[in-house]
């Protein structure tokens, strides 16, 4: 009896069988294409009563702009929100996961969920890709414990943090948080400094840009301020406005009949071979 | 003769010199410079850290140096290039004393040799590893430029090199405006050494803050920046939940 060895896809997750290949590769010289970074600054602070998110709105494609005005920050639970900088698909699809994960739980406990648990799932599932879920997350929320904040790596690894910045314009945003943040701050001067953050990074990095979301967390609820702030409007727009005719317009209209050269041939056998 | 030819790998273009007398990375390095314009002035400030590789070798590098009567030189990058380029630049500062027309050499001048210095190095494949900041007054005219390692060249009202320019530059962009104070200035830039203090893994708490003026230069003695690491939730960051990390 022949042994026969059926080779049986792993279920799920990535398959790190071409690593060796791909690393015998890269010693001879030939590399493999890099992924395109969303270039991005998301920032997180905990102030007072909770906790204050904030992002930029644009999304790079390379040194293109794709979209002028896409939402970084995530719903997770009415509690708990996430920014994403990285690969968009990868944070979307993370924090779209987590999210419904979260759900199927609340309904299982009967109790609103607790940032941990979502930091938790997160870096779970990161970590089990070994960096390769390009998705690096701000992590904001408040539970029955109080209010958190924490930054997640792509390689799975977790901080707990007063304030936090991620993504390219991540130092410029830190450089504003280092120099102006101090304890106990309040509401309206929390939204201030993220604002600030967010537009040193807008200002200072080319990775980002456009407007700046903020969202607020607090033990009564959340407040999504979308487009907080928009510090780069259209420099140069028509007073009249911009009108186009609905269709192609109509030059001429020339119409030629064609005359017809085809003789028909009555009864004939023209498919006989 | 004979022996230096078979040393050479075949496919060499740089004749009998070989690789080993090219820079082809730097050894011991100095971190940021930050320098700003103020109302007098140029103000400017360095730590005094030379890194070896991750090792904090040496601590009381002064990286601020005046030349001649106009300028003060702060280099980052490679120590060594840095003592090459003071060589330079004394030999040019002596031969213009030379002249003893009562006329010397300011700021521009300086900064435009150095760029030219660094160019020609960078095209001959063997750089003068540092990014350099020249600031000056002269004839009541302030001065602030730059040169990088490859040669690029500005002037500006603020600049900084290294780490500098990713975190100091959004600060100064910000709070800089025309006519600061000595003492705004200096505050200015010490927020700024402050933030790379905390963010720039090889800077060190031992600093100094140069002056130049229309009357001269003054660097000031080494001093550290106070930092405050009291904010509660990083006394216990795993208040919410016991054993989370």
């Amino acid at each position: 009896m022949s042994k026969s060895v059926i080779e049986v896809p792993p279920k799920g997750g990535f398959s790190f069988d071409l690593c060796k290949r791909n690393e015998m590769l890269a010693n001879k010289g030939v590399n493999p294409p890099s992924f395109r970074k969303t270039g991005t600054t998301i920032v997180g602070l905990i102030f007072q009563d909770g906790v204050i998110l904030g992002a930029d709105t644009r999304a790079t494609e390379g040194p293109i702009v794709c979209d002028k005005n896409c939402e970084k920050i995530h719903y997770m639970a009415p509690n708990i929100y996430c920014c994403g900088a990285g690969t968009a698909a990868d944070t979307e699809a993370v924090t779209d996961m987590v999210s419904s994960q979260l759900q199927l739980h609340r309904y299982h406990t009967g109790r609103e969920s607790r940032v941990v648990t979502a930091l938790t799932l997160l870096k779970r599932h990161l970590f089990n890709y070994q960096g390769y879920v390009s998705a690096a997350l701000v992590l904001g929320g408040v539970d029955v414990t109080g209010p958190h904040l924490h930054t997640i790596y792509p390689h799975g690894s977790t901080d707990t943090l007063p304030f936090a910045t991620m993504g390219s314009g991540s130092l410029a945003a830190m450089a504003v948080f280092e120099s102006k943040y101090k304890e106990g701050l309040t509401r309206n001067e929390g939204i201030e400094l993220v604002t600030e953050a967010i537009c040193s990074g807008i200002f200072n990095d080319l990775g980002s840009g456009s407007n700046v979301d903020v969202c607020v967390i607090t033990k009564g609820g959340k407040e999504y301020l979308r487009n907080h702030l928009q510090p780069n409007p259209r420099t140069y727009t028509s007073s009249k406005g911009y009108s186009f005719p609905k269709k192609t317009e109509v030059l001429l209209t020339k119409i030629i009949p064609l005359k017809e050269k085809v003789e028909i041939i009555e009864g004939g056998d023209a498919m006989e071979e | 003769m004979n022996f230096m030819a078979s040393k050479q790998p075949e496919n060499s273009l740089l004749g009998p010199e070989a690789d080993s007398q090219r820079t082809l990375y730097p050894y011991v390095t100095g971190t940021s410079v930050v320098a700003l314009k103020y109302k007098d002035g140029i103000l400017m400030a360095a730590d005094m850290g030379g890194s070896y590789g991750s090792t904090l070798r040496y601590k009381s590098v002064e990286r601020i140096k005046p030349i001649g009567k106009h300028s003060l030189l702060g280099a980052s990058g490679e120590i060594s290039d840095f003592q090459e380029i003071l060589r330079y630049l004394d030999e040019l500062i002596l031969y213009d004393n030379m002249w003893d027309d009562g006329n010397s050499l300011g700021p521009k001048e300086v900064h435009n040799y150095l760029t030219r210095v660094m160019y020609n190095r960078r095209n001959k494949f063997n750089p003068l590893w540092n990014s350099l900041v020249l600031g000056g007054v002269k004839n009541g005219q302030k001065y602030l430029g730059t040169v990088s390692m490859i040669g690029v060249n500005f002037e500006d009202n603020h600049v900084a090199t290294g780490f500098g320019n990713h975190l100091a530059r959004p600060i100064l962009r910000q709070e800089w405006h025309e006519n600061l104070s000595y003492e705004d200035g200096v505050r200015l830039l010490e927020k700024c050494m402050r933030v790379l203090l905390y963010r720039d893994r090889s800077a060190i708490n031992k600093l100094q803050i140069a002056k130049i003026t229309e009357e001269g230069t003054t660097i000031s003695q080494p001093y550290s920046l106070k930092t405050y690491w009291e904010f509660s939730a990083f006394a216990n960051p795993a208040q919410g939940a016991v054993g989370t990390w």
